[in-house]
């Protein structure tokens, strides 16, 4: 599914985001990325969107070589995942089922279609009777609920979420989680970065340690090698 | 659930951001109403040096005694020249009529004259493309050719000041017009970059949710396409009532003056679209590429 081989990021300021970083994450897997701000989760969650290319190394996504996709072949690795973020980047001037029916209706889905899967998607995160809400009118936990459906609309095969209990409470940030998990249990990777280590202890999840751009801890790394 | 054309998209901007939307609109309006009145300017002054062109025209004048068949075989023969509009024989008597009508000052002298001094000639008016210095001297020089024909005159001082006003006008025009132009791009082009930074976050949302870049294009087009059409005609108001006032405030001498044709004003609309849809597509694709 993701595959990383001897991956290094060297931004436009000199500044090194990643270093010979490698690891394989595999179907069904739910992995964390851990480590202190500036670690490098961020470098590599971007290049699984393909925000970002390496500047060495080679990254593989669902069959895409990022360092060689095209400008066209952008859109369509996007489709195939689901990102999710701390801030929800939500449109604000949209209701929940608009922000939510927006990622369909920009891959070119069957208008007929597209409340159907919203509401299916809505209803997965616990937001159907917020349908006809609009953002600012929901708790941070419920606007989060929003995006993650939003990326579960397109029926993902990788979900990518950037600290996406960072804005959260405690409680919130639980349900969050427990979510992401149902979402795994049905087939969908999920690659979470978090520095909440309350979240990532006993879950017995693969977890993998950055610090200073480069992997120091994989929980998961003999599933890796053994990984065809 | 409302299903979003890029038409309602483009549309629904102007009600979220009615002030921005506005500011743009009037942008692209005051940029084209400067352009505009310089135009206005310049095509009244063409105009003027045109009906001041229309007195070009090339005299011969004819020996006394030439045939008569002589002279209509010339006529004939000046008519066909390319360059010719319009000839007409004034005989002797018509030109002693002429003098005495128009030169009031030497009515009485014309009155008791026993023997008509004055010749006949051939007044030739020049075709609008010929009535410069070149065509009226290369005119006067195949006239001057006919050994009937004594003397030959056009003026060649002020037509050659005429071609010198004509071709100074050309080229302030142009180059006038065209700094007017490029300012009115760069103000219309940051105007609508503010706009676009506005929505930067919107854009990078659509991105990220897998959006192609014609899908993000096609709103911002069409939004684009909006300003520039209801920012040209608020730029050919603006025209329309500037010089209405100035007619009348000039009296009599303002009634001369004209305003765009249909066509210039179709002109003046599509460049306002296009600098609508251009600055749109611009900044878009400058943010695309950021994002």
């Amino acid at each position: 599914m993701i595959r990383f081989n001897h991956v290094g990021v060297v931004y436009g300021n000199g500044v090194v985001g990643l270093t010979d970083v490698s690891f394989h994450i595999a179907r069904g897997q739910f992995v964390f990325l851990t480590g202190h701000s500036g670690a490098g989760k961020s470098s590599i969650l971007a290049l699984i969107f393909a925000e970002q290319r390496p500047t060495e190394g080679e990254v593989r996504v669902s069959g895409y070589q990022i360092s060689k996709l095209t400008p066209r072949e952008i859109p369509r690795l996007r489709r195939r995942l689901g990102v999710v973020f701390q801030d929800f980047r939500l449109l604000e001037y949209r209701t929940v089922e608009e922000n939510v029916g927006f990622a369909l209706e920009v891959t070119g889905a069957r208008r007929e279609t597209i409340p159907n899967r919203v509401m299916r998607a809505l209803t997965q995160v616990g937001l159907a009777s917020k349908a006809r809400s609009y953002p600012k009118e929901l708790s941070g936990g419920e606007q989060q609920r929003v995006a993650i459906a939003r990326a579960l609309v397109n029926d993902p095969h990788i979900l990518v979420a950037d600290e996406p209990t960072g804005n959260l409470d405690e409680r919130a940030a639980r349900g969050i989680f427990q979510l992401l998990r149902e979402i795994n249990a049905g087939g969908t990777v999920v690659v979470m970065a978090t520095h909440n280590m309350e979240l990532v202890r006993n879950t017995g999840n693969r977890t993998i340690e950055l610090k200073g751009g480069r992997i120091v801890y994989d929980s998961g790394v003999d599933d890796a090698e053994a990984a065809p | 659930m409302r299903h979003r054309t890029p038409l309602r998209e483009a549309l629904l901007v102007f009600e979220r951001t009615p002030l921005l939307s506005s500011l743009s609109i009037a942008s692209i309006g005051f940029s084209l109403f400067t352009i505009g009145l310089f135009f206005l300017v310049a095509l009244n002054f063409r105009r003027a040096l045109e009906v001041l062109a229309e007195r070009v025209e090339v005299v011969a004048f004819v020996l006394r005694g030439t045939p008569t068949e002589a002279i209509s075989q010339a006529t004939q023969d000046i008519s066909a020249f390319p360059e010719v509009l319009e000839l007409k024989l004034v005989t002797e008597e018509q030109a002693l009529a002429r003098a005495r009508r128009e030169l009031v000052e030497f009515r009485e002298a014309y009155r008791d004259l026993e023997v008509n001094p004055l010749p006949a000639s051939f007044e030739i008016r020049l075709k609008p493309q010929f009535r410069d210095a070149t065509h009226a001297q290369a005119v006067a020089e195949r006239v001057r050719g006919f050994p009937f024909v004594d003397d030959v005159r056009f003026g060649r001082d002020w037509v050659e000041r005429l071609d010198k006003l004509r071709n100074m006008a050309a080229v302030v025009g142009l180059v006038i017009g065209l700094a007017f132009a490029a300012v009115a791009i760069v103000i219309i082009g940051v105007t609508i970059r503010i706009t676009v930074l506005q929505r930067a976050r919107e854009i990078a949302i659509m991105r990220l949710v897998g959006a192609t870049n014609n899908y993000i294009r096609g709103p911002f087009l069409i939004e684009g396409g909006i300003k520039g059409i209801l920012g040209g005609f608020l730029a050919i108001g603006m025209c329309w009532i500037t010089f209405t006032v100035f007619r009348q405030t000039t009296g009599d001498a303002g009634t001369a003056l004209v305003f765009f044709g249909g066509l210039q004003m179709l002109v003046m609309m599509v460049f306002a679209i296009g600098i609508g849809l251009g600055g749109s597509l611009l900044s878009v694709d400058r943010q695309l590429r950021s994002v």
